[in-house]
């Protein structure tokens, strides 16, 4: 089992540590409800160090990562940030992630943890016809996410950071006094405004110190996918796997068909041109039972299965038992009443955005 | 004065004295502390009947739901009726707030279950 830089303080700190993507993460500190609406209200701080990093570099830069990235990087600011997919031929995706574009010769890819060695091989193998360098730098970063309303006034006062200049999806680079070279950018995974700050450990370490001693929520993993979900953002292995596809995940609006090729381009031309057969949707379920990962998704006439939940929970912010799921495209039209077995019993469902709240970025 | 059992999965048999055949069925402080906040518990009817060692409900936290499964065989006699307005009882005190009354049809499948003892080192083990 991997540990962050942080785990000493996580078990020292008294949470609730469990095995996620190869690495031992903390769930929660307090409570997940009480760390959820922390961020939702004032502001929590995320270890999130498990996560990956990849640069790519070199004259093709641009070039390269237009073809193994579903979003389009070449008009993108430098200093901007786009989230995509990189996809399989077949239209399935191998991850989501962020792409930080420092200028047209220098990426950095933010994967998933429990992707890392499957997305580093991918993006090698495709990489060999191109002149790019790739460099999984993944062990020599750790990672923090400050989220909520009053991120940036926290970041500004606790650490002497000022965010006020960075604008939505957008990242800077700045000097530590010890020389340190340390990445903030405006993004998250909650649904709020925050920010995401890289670094190596020793620099992670001490930010997450003073975060602590200034008295900032700390929050873990069970949180962070509370309020993702709330928010409508999949999660890699739910609502995207290597069998879906993000148009069947009503991501296209991240998938640029006019951009020229990229790997599994043809398969989202043709899954638009045909329609899907299926599509991630939002429920709401009636009735106390909370819908979860797996459960089968019934028609609402019949006993048929038309598809399954993947994610569900008793929504904290909105106090409904709401779900993600994938369901057969006849059924995905807002309004479909649906059924969802839980257990023994089944629960009426019904179809809706699935985006149950509703995000407070800073644009 | 009451005797409690424990199955290896957290959940508890009590039984009081006077009605040597009645169980109260719980989990254990142990299994609420590592749910964390119970929003939901599924519970079977009065007079559904429940087996040993298998499943009889399940209690949700935020995070996941678990199976309950069931220390003793019978009768659902009541279930408790406070947990469906207000399931985090089970947080404050799980051994009071029992989950479902059980009339046993064999009392002697307690001998079976894990004692005090034996529980409290299992869930030694269980701490990394």
């Amino acid at each position: 089992m991997k540990c962050t830089c942080l785990h000493e303080l996580h078990v020292q700190q008294g949470a609730l540590m469990a095995p996620f993507a190869g690495y031992d993460m903390p769930i929660q500190y307090d409570s997940i409800e009480q760390e959820h609406k922390a961020v939702r209200t004032s502001c929590g701080v995320f270890d999130v160090s498990h996560m990956g990093e990849v640069f790519v570099t070199g004259p093709a830069a641009t070039e390269f990562v237009n073809y193994i990235f579903t979003n389009d990087v070449a008009p993108l600011a430098d200093r901007g940030i786009l989230y995509g997919m990189m996809l399989h031929p077949d239209g399935g995706t191998v991850d989501d992630l962020l792409v930080y574009k420092y200028d047209s010769h220098r990426y950095l890819l933010v994967i998933n943890a429990s992707n890392i060695d499957k997305d580093v091989a991918w993006i090698e193998k495709c990489a060999a016809d191109f002149d790019v360098k790739v460099h999984n730098a993944s062990e020599e970063y750790a990672e923090l996410a400050l989220q909520g309303p009053q991120a940036e006034e926290c970041m500004k006062s606790v650490l002497g950071i000022d965010g006020s200049d960075l604008g939505f999806y957008t990242f800077k680079e700045l000097t530590a006094a010890d020389g340190t070279v340390v990445l903030v950018s405006r993004t998250g995974y909650t649904g709020e405004d925050g920010f995401e700050i890289y670094a190596p450990a020793q620099y992670i370490v001490s930010v997450w110190m003073r975060l602590m001693e200034a008295g900032v929520q700390p929050c873990g993993l069970g949180c962070r996918d509370t309020l993702r979900f709330e928010a409508g953002l999949p999660l890699y292995g739910d609502e995207l796997t290597d069998e879906i596809s993000p148009v069947e995940a009503a991501l296209s609006m991240f998938v640029k068909l006019d951009k020229g090729d990229f790997v599994g381009r043809q398969a989202c031309v043709d899954q638009k041109a045909d329609g899907v057969t299926r599509k991630v949707v939002g429920l709401e379920v009636m009735g106390q039972a909370i819908p979860r990962h797996g459960y089968e998704v019934l028609a609402a006439d019949s006993d048929t299965v038309v598809g399954h939940i993947t994610t569900g929970y008793r929504s904290i912010t909105l106090e409904r038992n709401l779900a993600m799921a994938l369901v057969e495209a006849k059924y995905a039209a807002l309004g479909t009443p649906l059924r969802v077995r839980v257990r023994r019993k089944i629960f009426d469902a019904v179809v809706i955005k699935k985006r149950f709240y509703t995000p407070n970025y800073k644009k | 004065m009451s005797k409690i059992y424990f199955l290896p999965s957290h959940e508890y048999a009590r039984i009081d004295e006077q009605n040597p055949d009645i169980a109260y069925v719980g989990i254990t402080p142990y299994a609420a502390s590592q749910l964390g906040n119970v929003v939901y518990v599924d519970m079977p009817e009065a007079d559904d009947d429940v087996v040993a060692g298998e499943e009889f409900g399940a209690i949700e936290s935020v995070k996941a739901a678990s199976d309950l499964f069931s220390p003793v065989s019978g009768a659902v006699i009541e279930i408790n009726e406070h947990l469906l307005d207000n399931p985090r009882l089970i947080n404050q005190d799980p051994i009071e707030n029992w989950i479902i009354k059980v009339q046993m049809s064999d009392s002697s499948e307690l001998e079976k279950l894990l004692d005090a003892e034996a529980y409290d080192a299992l869930c030694k083990s269980e701490k990394h």
